[in-house]
């Protein structure tokens, strides 16, 4: 009951031009960007959007390639939705939104070729460095995929390579080296309410929006990744006007590193 | 650049429909396209377990898409796996808009695709078994549901990619389409695109989907004429 008077609240609002909080419909809520925050981890960052809190850890190490690419690294990524971040999650394996955040997140970076592949081989056919990236969502306050996409970016930004001697990686030993980073990719998500196109949806508004769209950008502005989310359909012309929008918050986000 | 296969860059590969294939199922179609072979069968709408899922005002759709172990060149590891997962969820979302759902309250309507072989496109093809699947079931839709992918091969767009030519460039974007609201329900992309390419794809893919649903509506009739060559 409550949730129908909140969805057509919304929904009146965004006829109007407005949102709940006050924010225009191409307004962040306040972001906050902070990393090394897990020492022990070879890169971290703690993502604070409005209210949505996530960290990510990257961990790495030394693994066997892949039998179609004996010499690229490799990069992994899940996300945990813990029942500790919201009443909504329950423990268990992951279920499907978990599996799309990550994968979401994780197709941009690749698809950019955010990161050197090549620079993580150590040995052609035998060795290569392992990147895993791992989020645990600490608050859910809407559009964790954003913030996934930020604290991933930020977390190999500042990841620092472990030593590695006489073929063994030595844990808890850092080198100075970082990850060969070559463009910084970043996830916007714009929800449609009332038939408006909005970006970062809280979660009173991810309830009421009826279709999602993510677009990851890199630097020169060129679209690595684009997932649409729900069952309502978007023409051509809100696909259109979705890019503009995630070309140009971007940008913007990209300041933050 | 010509294609391997001969074929101009708007055009897909030979596309086959056949619906009412398999007799257990509520409605079942058969896709194949080019050489990827997508089945789907439809159960329902029938009696929701567990009933503490059910909800009093509506069907629920669930959706599972899996590839057969035999389907690919290295074998698929049976059971879910993460791809496969996400798969199924975005072909959900692709499907659900135009069922109408409130007609079935308290039921399930349970949809499942597999690809028995895969030449890429599967999830494009399992969708367009699955719009032919839920039509032939006789449930309420308000549109059917069609769906292909495109991409760039050096400066040309293209659509309809088969698994040589998915080597060759490093993009790949999918979508559903309604033909009847020209709405679009699934889109993805990897890939690496300006703007303009992504528009141009998207041009590409909706001319092909409007092919497809013409297919669609033929294999369909094809079932119910009766006069279908396979009977």
């Amino acid at each position: 009951m409550y949730i129908n008077v909140q969805k057509r609240f919304i929904e009146r609002l965004a006829k109007e031009q407005r949102r709940i909080d006050g924010r225009a419909f191409d307004e962040f809520r306040k972001i906050k960007i902070e990393t090394d925050v897990v020492p022990q981890a070879e890169g971290s960052a703690m993502v604070t959007i409005g209210e949505t809190q996530v960290m990510v850890g990257v961990k790495m190490d030394v693994g066997e390639p892949f039998p179609d690419t004996p010499d690229e690294g490799v990069l992994m990524s899940g996300a945990e939705l813990h029942p500790m971040a919201s009443p909504r999650f329950e423990s268990g394996p992951p279920g499907p939104e978990s599996i799309e955040l990550a994968r979401v997140v994780d197709r941009g970076i690749r698809e950019a070729h955010a990161i050197d592949m090549k620079k993580l081989c150590i040995e052609e056919g035998e060795k290569i460095w392992m990147v895993m990236v791992d989020t645990h969502v600490i608050n859910h306050q809407g559009n964790l995929i954003d913030a996934t996409g930020l604290g991933a970016m930020a977390a190999l930004l500042s990841a620092k390579m472990p030593k590695y001697e006489d073929g063994v990686v030595v844990f808890g030993e850092k080198t100075n080296k970082g990850l060969p980073v070559n463009h910084k990719v970043v996830p916007v998500t714009i929800a449609r309410i009332g038939g408006h196109l909005m970006i970062d949806p809280s979660l009173e508004e991810e309830d009421v929006m009826d279709a999602r769209i993510t677009i990851s950008t890199k630097d020169n502005g060129n679209i690595t990744a684009m997932q649409k989310g729900l069952s309502a359909g978007l023409s051509v012309e809100e696909i259109e006007k979705a890019m503009e929008i995630a070309v140009k918050k971007g940008k913007e986000l990209r300041k933050l590193f | 650049m010509p294609r391997k296969d001969g074929r101009k860059a708007e055009e897909m590969r030979e596309v086959k429909m056949e619906v009412g294939i398999i007799k257990n199922a509520n409605g079942s179609a058969k896709v194949q396209i080019g050489k990827t072979i997508a089945f789907a069968a439809v159960y329902g709408p029938r009696e929701m377990h567990p009933k503490h899922l059910q909800d009093n005002e509506k069907a629920v759709l669930t959706c599972t898409y899996m590839m057969a172990p035999f389907s690919t060149t290295e074998r698929v590891r049976p059971g879910p796996s993460r791809r496969s997962q996400e798969i199924s969820l975005v072909t959900r979302a692709a499907l659900e808009s135009v069922i109408n759902l409130k007609d079935y309250p308290k039921t399930a309507i349970d949809l499942y695709i597999i690809i028995t072989q895969a030449n890429a496109g599967t999830r494009t093809a399992g969708i367009n078994a699955a719009s032919l699947a839920l039509a032939d079931a006789g449930i309420q839709m308000t549109d059917l549901i069609t769906s292909i992918a495109g991409g760039k091969i050096g400066d040309e767009y293209v659509v309809d990619l088969t698994g040589d030519e998915e080597k060759t460039t490093a993009c790949d974007l999918p979508i559903a389409y309604l033909p009847r609201s020209k709405k679009v329900t699934l889109l993805q992309l990897d890939g690496d695109l300006t703007k303009t390419d992504i528009k141009n794809i998207l041009k590409l893919n909706i001319k092909a989907c409007e092919k497809l649903y013409e297919i669609q509506v033929k294999a369909l009739k094809n079932k119910w004429d009766g006069s279908s060559s396979k009977e």
